[in-house]
């Protein structure tokens, strides 16, 4: 009787979310895929003769021929695709160009120390932006919500290494010097043994993140306390931590997680930068340094885990917000 | 009228726009006792969604309190701190919403919003939250398991949804309850039942109730006092039967003119123009551009409260004590002719239509005659539309025949020839999503006649600007923007567009569902003198049986994607066969008042 | 009046506050980098003072790691930023919105296949992807501009193909279906006049981040090689001498800040207006609204 709502009505608990991990695992694993495949074209094929352009100037016959062997430059390219694609698969990465060392063994801590950067940053960051935007919605057209939208407006804009060379300038060389310029760790320490070397990297990538996830939360925030809903709750007149906390804020969430989700997906990139700028043994800064030497192995592993996490963290992302969003917007 | 007891008295309620003055209501003054239901009618921009909040001491964003008094039992509403009306709110007065999908919190559960609405009134008289909850379940006739509790508000019907929020409503016992337009959107048999519910728990538990909407047929179900309200003011109140029987008021003369009814083919009589928008407001009466009876002094002072009938009856108007000639009641209209059936221009045989694997319409026959105006009526999920779509080419995927003029038809748009998409036109049921915003008028209405014919650009401009006129809209109207119009005129552009390339069938999907009452009439009025100008078939699609009468000769009644019951339109009316059409026409709210009259 | 609408929304846009504001600092920093060149009497690759000595007269600035005039070499580092800026943007924006749209309103495989495309470029930052793609071919300027456009493209793709989608469905282009018209007179006609909002909204966060990202390449070395004068170049190389004279990084830095700044905040005055715009001819949410604005 009545009205149904269109090919709803009454539903078990659902368990799409299942079904939805894995298909969408399952795509991953098929972009990751052609991911390889353009890594390996760009960088291995691409350019004709690889060795030839690895070696520049210093292209001798022999070392020509010596560079080709390694590279197996000689077989067909679908071989030497299926040759590299089964090495990443079975961990064997290669030995890296510049100092003959195997790649993971170059690659492998810095990774631990890459993740540990982003880490931080990413939940210090969240943190810090979703009180603001919170506390801006509830001010709304105050004062502090216009000081904030404008400060994030313009913190938006700015490059990350303005943002690093200005806290350099402000906290390490000419305003004053608490801090230390560089975050050079000396080799076999990790990077949570020396906090302080941590200190400006870190402020410098949250500070690049807040005002994102700062304007989607206060978006959203405002969205849940304009809505129908949130008035009903006032006409019930429930006490306003209630409205808050209760009707409000989890109609936020969604929005706020893929925004985060996204975030941490640029601090992939923007390390690069960031650990160049302080010196900070990252991948960032090995991918730079292998893109200055051309060292092609080490390229094309930290290119493959950079796809990779974009990949996972893009799935974990969709997953934790379709977890949190109130069932409605699932149905549709 | 003794004020002291009265439940609810509002004075000199007063509401303008934040940081202006021009008011949004003004001057709005009613008495309610307990146990009694005032019916607050009006159209949309009256003001009668503000005046409703504003009894629970609630202004929307934008808007702000300039004076009066909203007293419950004696005591101001209107002067409470921040905390007594936490108090208040839910639990004296509480609010059921128009729209209870977006009222209910979609990521919590249905027993939580009953609960906390318990949790943040203790009451003395209370057992548990509990055992109030699975009371008050079972009032709005719902089931109280904790199954049921457990469900989130997109998991329950609209009906029940609309239960859920009256449950809540009365969770804590009120002394007031308000509803706005609670039954918008609802079939009309849930519509019924949940009128019966809300009229008898104010009876049994001796609440007042304000009820506000624009369906004068539901009002008059269920008030025992109406007030009418226009552009911000009330301008006229008094007991049902007067308003309804007598109405001294022009606004609501013209508003009763409007309401189609179901016992007669009536010739429905809109309003033209609109109501003033807050600041744009003139000096005498508001409603004088567009009275029927007006006079100099109408515009330019604002009229005097006449009461009448010893003071049972208030009329904000300077003639409302002279028996103005009420009687010229609604003309008949004359009934048209029903297509003689040989000759069809359009023959729908053994129609079955599916989305994806789900079956929506089942083996069914429709036939419309030449020049005929065959109605299709039905409930939400009746299979109207997809018919209407079918026809049209939108949807292809069915089975079955449809002929027009003797020559079947394909089954979308690509396959169709030329010809016969001019011949077909269709008319969208939202005036606001079927424009598109960045063209003018003009262009929408040409660009039809652009692509179905070769005339010159001069020629098409001479014929869109024909067609404009004939849907009552002038030559200005060429370069305007559809934001700049109003939702009538919107459906009229939307009409001129479809009749420019003079199609033989005209379908029209709910055209006026999302119009106001007053509209509504103009454009049935429209359909029904076009349809005879031009010779046109229409196929009309409705879930208002009321319009059939005033527009079609022949109803077809869909039920769950079958015909349950098709023939002349009187016949079906008067004579119903089968139960379900029975049932649909017992529910529908009627004027009663105003049938014996005669108007 | 609406036929330019787009222009219109600009010319609005521009007397708001904050348009106002954000048009300035780009007119700043665009008369630097574009006037630069012509007004500067020392040239860029002079050595005419001490390396990293402090304001001097003859040298504003002071020098800078080579003891090049800084005044000179930020005057004239600035054009080539912002010419390749503006030609990874509208590289991006092109062959993104045409993605985007096409996908939209072909469906089926075209979709599909455009989408998947979208996928994979999007699993690259877009900073990692020009660098992958100057690892070999070397730092060619064509190719920063092509890798920084195709970094761009997937994201307008995104955003244009939903937009696509969202006005295809509304009544007012079945209404034009429903006469026989051809799909692709559907499109011209009815659906990116309506495209124009969404269109110019990121066009202007494109513009902004190219910038940024052109910008970080040449700090990373991967842009001009030296002695080019190049504002992001010239933050790196002089950043040792950070103590000794500040201006050498400062002065680019800021000029690249100001720019941005500028950009961003102009785009953020477009789409506020073309959202008043479509307020008043659609409805669309305030979480939609910010929902138009996407992190790199």
């Amino acid at each position: 009787m009545g009205r149904l709502t269109r090919g709803r009505g009454t539903e078990r608990r659902p368990h799409p979310i299942a079904g939805l991990v894995v298909s969408r695992v399952a795509a991953g694993v098929i972009t990751l895929l052609i991911v390889s495949l353009v890594v390996f074209a760009a960088t291995q094929v691409l350019p004709g003769n690889a060795a030839f352009a690895i070696l520049g100037h210093n292209a001798t016959p022999l070392r020509l021929h010596a560079l080709e062997a390694q590279l197996h430059l000689d077989r067909s390219a679908p071989e030497q695709y299926v040759r590299w694609l089964s090495g990443l698969l079975t961990g064997t990465f290669g030995t890296s160009l510049a100092n003959g060392q195997p790649v993971w063994d170059l690659v492998a801590p810095r990774l631990v120390n890459s993740a540990v950067l982003v880490t931080v940053s990413g939940v210090i960051g969240s943190l810090i932006g979703v009180l603001l935007g919170a506390v801006a919605a509830l001010r709304k057209d105050r004062p502090f919500d216009h000081a904030i939208s404008v400060v994030s407006l313009v913190v938006t804009a700015l490059p990350e290494f303005v943002v690093g060379i200005a806290l350099v300038i402000l906290f390490a060389t000419v305003v004053s010097q608490v801090l230390p310029a560089v975050s050079i760790l000396p080799p076999g320490t990790w990077a949570w043994q020396r906090p302080e070397l941590l200190v400006l990297p870190v402020a410098t990538l949250v500070i690049v993140i807040v005002p994102y996830i700062f304007r989607m939360m206060r978006a959203a925030m405002i969205e849940a306390l304009e809505s129908d809903y949130v008035e009903m709750a006032r006409l019930k007149g429930l006490p306003v931590w209630r409205v808050l906390l209760v009707h409000a804020l989890p109609n936020a969430v969604p929005a706020t997680v893929q925004v985060i989700g996204l975030n941490l997906l640029y601090l992939a990139g923007g390390i690069v930068v960031v650990e160049y700028l302080f010196d900070f043994p990252g991948i960032g800064q090995a991918l730079v340094n292998a893109v200055s030497n051309r060292d092609i192995p080490v390229i094309q592993l930290i290119v493959v885990i950079l796809a990779a996490f974009y990949v996972f963290m893009n799935i974990v992302t969709d997953v934790v917000a379709l977890l949190a969003t109130p069932r409605r917007r699932i149905a549709r | 009228m003794n004020g002291l007891s009265s439940r609810l008295v509002v004075e000199d309620l007063k509401i303008v726009l934040s940081g202006t003055s021009a008011d949004v209501v003004d001057d709005v003054s009613f008495t309610v006792q307990a146990g009694e239901v005032l019916g607050l009618v009006g159209e949309s921009g009256s003001g009668k969604t503000t005046v409703a909040l504003a009894l629970l001491a609630y202004q929307r964003r934008g808007l702000k309190l300039a004076g009066g008094k909203v007293l419950l039992d004696g005591q101001d509403l209107l002067t409470m701190s921040d905390d007594e009306l936490r108090a208040v709110r839910g639990g004296k007065v509480s609010y059921v919403p128009q729209d209870p999908a977006s009222a209910l919190n979609p990521a919590l559960t249905v027993g939580l919003q009953l609960r906390e609405t318990l949790g943040a009134h203790r009451d003395q008289g209370q057992t548990t939250n509990s055992g109030r909850v699975a009371e008050v379940l079972a009032e709005a006739h719902l089931d109280a398991s904790p199954e049921f509790l457990r469900r989130y508000p997109h998991q329950l019907s609209g009906g029940q949804q609309q239960r859920v929020a009256i449950a809540m409503a009365f969770a804590c016992r009120p002394q007031l309850i308000v509803l706005d337009e609670p039954t918008t959107g609802l079939d009309v048999t849930t519509q019924r039942h949940v009128l019966d519910t809300i009229k008898t728990l104010c009876r049994s538990y001796g609440v007042a109730a304000v009820y506000v909407s624009h369906d004068l047929a539901v009002v008059g179900q269920l008030a025992q006092q109406v007030a009418v309200m226009y552009a911000g003011r009330l301008v006229e109140i008094g007991p049902t039967e007067r308003i309804f029987g007598e109405p001294a008021h022009p606004y609501t003369r013209a508003l009763l003119r409007c309401v189609p009814s179901q016992e007669r083919s009536e010739v429905l009589e809109g309003i033209e123009g609109q109501a003033p928008r807050p600041g744009r407001r003139p000096q005498g009466c508001f409603f004088a551009p567009r009275c029927p009876d007006v006079l100099p002094v109408c515009r330019e002072s604002p009229p005097p409260v006449i009461a009448l009938h010893a003071g049972t009856q208030l009329v904000r108007c300077v003639r409302a004590a002279e028996h103005v000639e009420h009687g010229h009641g609604a003309r008949i209209a004359s009934a048209g002719h029903a297509g003689s059936s040989s000759d069809s221009e359009l023959d729908v045989r053994r129609l079955n239509a599916r989305y994806g694997a789900r079956q929506v319409l089942f083996g069914v026959d429709v036939r419309v005659g030449p020049e005929e105006c065959v109605a299709i009526v039905g409930e939400s999920g009746s299979g109207k539309t997809t018919l209407a779509r079918c026809v049209v080419g939108l949807h292809d995927n069915w089975t079955g025949n449809v002929d027009f003029c003797g020559e079947p038809l394909m089954k979308g748009v690509r396959r169709r020839t030329k010809g016969s998409l001019q011949r077909i036109q269709y008319v969208f049921q939202n005036p606001h999503t079927s424009l598109n915003p960045r063209k003018t008028v003009g262009q929408i209405v040409e660009q039809p006649l652009e692509h179905f014919s070769n005339f010159s650009p001069a020629e098409r401009e001479q014929r869109v600007v024909a067609v404009l006129v004939d849907v009552s809209l002038s030559r200005d109207f060429l370069n305007r923007y559809p934001d700049q119009l109003s939702g009538g005129e919107r459906q009229r552009v939307a009409l001129a567009r479809a009749l420019v390339v003079e199609p033989d069938l005209l379908v029209c999907d709910e055209v006026t569902s999302a119009l106001d009452v007053s509209v509504q009439a103009i454009i049935v009025e429209l359909l029904r003198r076009l349809q005879r100008e031009r010779n046109l078939a229409m196929l009309f699609i409705t879930h208002n049986l009321a319009l059939v009468r005033s527009v079609a000769q022949s109803v077809v009644v869909l039920s769950e994607g079958s015909v349950v019951e098709q023939g002349p339109v009187d016949e079906v009316l008067e004579r119903p066969r089968n139960e379900y059409t029975i049932r649909l026409l017992e529910d529908i709210p009627k004027l009663a008042h105003t049938e014996t009259n005669g108007r | 009046m609406r036929r330019r609408e787009w222009l219109s929304v600009l010319t609005r846009a521009a007397r708001t506050r904050r348009g106002t504001v954000g048009l300035a600092l780009v007119g700043f920093v665009v008369a630097v980098a574009v006037g630069g060149p012509f007004v500067t009497r020392v040239s860029p690759t002079d050595f005419v003072i001490a390396p990293f000595s402090g304001p001097a007269p003859g040298a504003p600035l002071g020098g800078d790691a080579l003891g090049r005039d800084v005044l000179a070499r930020v005057l004239a580092g600035g054009w080539l930023l912002l010419l390749m800026a503006a030609a990874a943007t509208l590289f991006g924006v092109v062959v993104g919105s045409a993605a985007g749209i096409s996908a939209a309103y072909l469906r089926g495989r075209p979709d599909m296949l455009i989408m998947r495309s979208v996928d994979v470029l999007l699993a690259f930052p877009s900073l990692v992807f020009a660098l992958m793609l100057v690892s070999i071919i070397g730092p060619k300027l064509w190719l920063i501009v092509l890798a920084v456009g195709l970094s761009h493209a997937p994201q307008v793709a995104r955003v244009m193909r939903s937009s696509t989608l969202d006005i295809s469905e509304r009544d007012f282009v079945k209404a034009v279906e429903l006469q026989g018209v051809k799909p692709r007179l559907i499109m011209a006609r009815e659906i990116l006049p309506n495209l124009i909002t969404p269109l110019t909204v990121e066009t202007g966060l494109r513009l902004t981040y190219s910038i940024i990202i052109i910008a970080g390449l040449s700090f990373l070395g991967f842009g001009q090689p030296p002695p080019a004068p190049n504002w992001g170049l010239m933050i790196n190389e002089n950043r040792i001498g950070l103590q000794l004279n500040p201006w050498a990084v400062v002065v680019p830095a800021a000029l690249i800040a100001v720019l941005t700044v500028g950009t961003n905040t102009f785009s953020d005055a477009v789409a506020r207006v073309a959202l008043g715009v479509d307020r008043h001819a659609e409805r669309i949410t305030p979480l939609e609204a910010y929902a138009l604005e996407a992190p790199r």
